[in-house]
């Protein structure tokens, strides 16, 4: 009797031994697992980023926004100190905070006007001591009602370089420990202490599995034949020098390119859609100028698992905050920045170059299309996979691009932490 | 300055709105950057950057040039789904009226339609317009698309 073909809905993912070099579609189908994801990946001992210090530069300035798919609040108390703590309120539970960004000096929810300082401490509740009426107190909390048993739940924080990280899990390594020297390298070179100045957000909704965002930046196999557009104006060249390194569990990686500078079309590239006669009609998009923190290369893009992905592209820098929102989707908010020594120009300039980028970019909306279209293949048929085999099947460090290293290296992390057996405790 | 137009400038600018829409859903990318002169801008910029001060545009044009490189990514390099646009844009409101410039707004909404798909509402916003009149008509020194919606539904590869 012919064995029954499985069913095109597996219960988990099926891998291929013990390798990642065939992804299962069903790591990107389940409600379930996507929980487990965010419960091991966002909620428990990593960093995610919240944002950069620039957006809150005031006492009282606060910035609302999401640690996986909790809504927490970035603010900046009245010594200046930076706090983060979740927009859940410790009495019935909701999100008070409506408004994504501001300044106050404490924040009540408006519910039953419970409020807190704005390090999340609770300072008072209406009532408290109940209300006198014909001589005698009605209602009030119990006597042993404590303040600061029902605070906000406060996050652990850690600022680097201008740039914000939380985590729910106070026993989380350090920054810098987890991130790992060889990322913290590229991580410092872009936040070397500068002042950023914010030029502004994109927002999308992207849908797709969360993780295609980190595996589209760590896949140096596609700019040259999906961005099209790179090509055609001489911005990817065969010719770049590139490496791509990776933090010691393969979860955070860098793509680092160097642009080169010689030769005619056909040395250089070996993709068809390079057409060296082609000129912008205005090329100020790419008017290009070699700053002195690159050390060298032209692009470096970092990706830090779980939640952002750190672009520097030529002149245009910005992060990318990645929102899961379900296991099929995710906002995408970019946020755009300068340096606060850059002159008119080079605002300028980075805005120009901006026009690469985001939602509507000339090489980054195909991303977003093409995230959206494989997540279409995964959910019709999750029992299939896909292939991530260019370059081998190991995971290490190359000093070349034509390699699909750094996505089985996410996938190597992915299973260790997600193939362990149920974790009890974490954090609030 | 004074925000009346005469009847005839009014129509003249009504059937510059309606030509651009038109053009635009038409997806005739070369008759869209023949509307604007050679030293225009275009901008598509949440409003949240707009009213905060923040200079990101999602879509960010100083020059026709530009706008032809858009029409040939357009046509050429971005990948993209394939889409109808239809836009939907509400009454003039003149804010300054001189001879030869003239600024003035307008509400739009756009609607997506994907093939196989069901048409949804793609974007919404208000068009603030700086036109010019040159010899070949009204044209748009300026055009900033000033959208409420919060999410790009995935990308914007055509020009609102």
């Amino acid at each position: 009797m012919a064995a029954l073909s499985p069913s095109v809905f597996p219960d988990s993912p099926q891998w291929d031994g013990a390798g990642t070099s065939k992804i299962p579609f069903a790591v990107y189908t389940s409600d379930e697992l996507h929980r487990r994801e965010l419960d091991r990946f966002f909620y428990r001992k990593h960093w995610s980023y919240v944002g950069l210090e620039a957006e809150i530069p005031h006492p009282g300035d606060f910035k609302r926004t999401v640690v996986g798919e909790r809504s927490v609040l970035l603010v900046r108390d009245k010594q200046g100190t930076i706090h983060v703590v979740e927009n859940v309120c410790a009495h019935r539970g909701m999100q008070f905070c409506r408004e994504r960004h501001g300044n106050r000096s404490e924040f009540t929810c408006p519910y039953h006007q419970w409020s807190y300082t704005l390090s999340g401490d609770l300072q008072g509740v209406p009532f408290r001591r109940g209300v006198r009426q014909d001589g005698k107190v009605n209602g009030g909390m119990p006597a042993d009602f404590d303040l600061k048993q029902n605070g906000l739940t406060q996050l652990k924080v850690a600022c680097r370089g201008g740039v914000v990280f939380a985590s729910f899990d106070h026993d989380v390594e350090p920054l810098e420990d987890f991130m790992g020297p060889a990322i913290l390298h590229y991580f410092d070179r872009l936040f070397d202490g500068r002042k950023l100045k914010i030029l502004g957000y994109n927002r999308q909704r992207i849908p797709g599995n969360w993780k295609l965002m980190q595996e589209n930046i760590k896949d140096p196999y596609h700019p040259g034949l999906l961005h099209t557009w790179f090509v055609t104006f001489g911005l990817w060249r065969a010719d770049n020098k590139s490496e791509l390194k990776m933090d010691r569990h393969h979860r955070h990686a860098a793509m680092i390119s160097t642009r080169g500078q010689s030769g005619k079309a056909e040395q250089v590239t070996q993709v068809s859609s390079f057409k060296e006669s082609m000129q912008l009609q205005d090329d100020r998009f790419l008017d290009i100028v070699p700053e002195a923190w690159w050390g060298g290369p032209s692009a470096v893009m970092t990706t830090l698992f779980p939640s952002v992905i750190l672009q520097q592209q030529v002149n245009s820098v910005s992060t990318r905050h990645i929102q899961p929102d379900g296991h099929g989707a995710f906002n995408f908010e970019w946020t755009h920045f300068g340096f606060e020594d850059d002159d008119a120009a080079m605002t300028k300039r980075r805005l120009r170059q901006a026009n690469l980028f985001g939602p509507a970019g000339f090489v980054s909306a195909d991303d977003g299309e093409v995230i959206e279209f494989s997540q279409r293949g995964f959910d019709s048929k999750p029992v299939h996979r896909a292939v991530a085999e260019l370059g081998g099947r190991e995971v290490g460090d190359t000093d070349h691009m034509v390699t699909e290293t750094l996505i089985r290296g996410m996938y190597r992390y992915w299973r260790e932490v997600m193939e362990k057996d149920d974790e009890t405790g974490g954090a609030a | 300055m004074k925000a009346a137009i005469d009847p005839q400038t009014w129509l003249e600018l009504t059937q510059l709105q309606a030509t651009y829409a038109a053009v635009v859903d038409a997806a005739d990318w070369d008759a869209w950057y023949g509307l604007f002169v050679d030293d225009c801008i275009y901008k598509l910029i949440p409003r949240e950057n707009h009213e905060r001060g923040l200079p990101l545009a999602t879509m960010d044009f100083e020059s026709k040039g530009m706008l032809k490189d858009r029409a040939y990514a357009i046509r050429e390099t971005l990948f993209h789904d394939p889409y109808y646009q239809r836009h939907v844009v509400g009454a003039l409101r003149v804010l300054e009226a001189g001879p030869e410039r003239i600024v003035c707004e307008s509400n739009y909404a756009v609607f997506r339609t994907k093939l196989s798909e069901l048409t949804t509402v793609f974007n919404v916003g208000r068009y603030l317009d700086t036109v010019v009149r040159t010899d070949d008509g009204w044209k748009f020194a300026a055009k900033l698309c000033i959208y409420d919606s919060e999410m790009i539904p995935n990308s914007i590869i055509y020009p609102v």
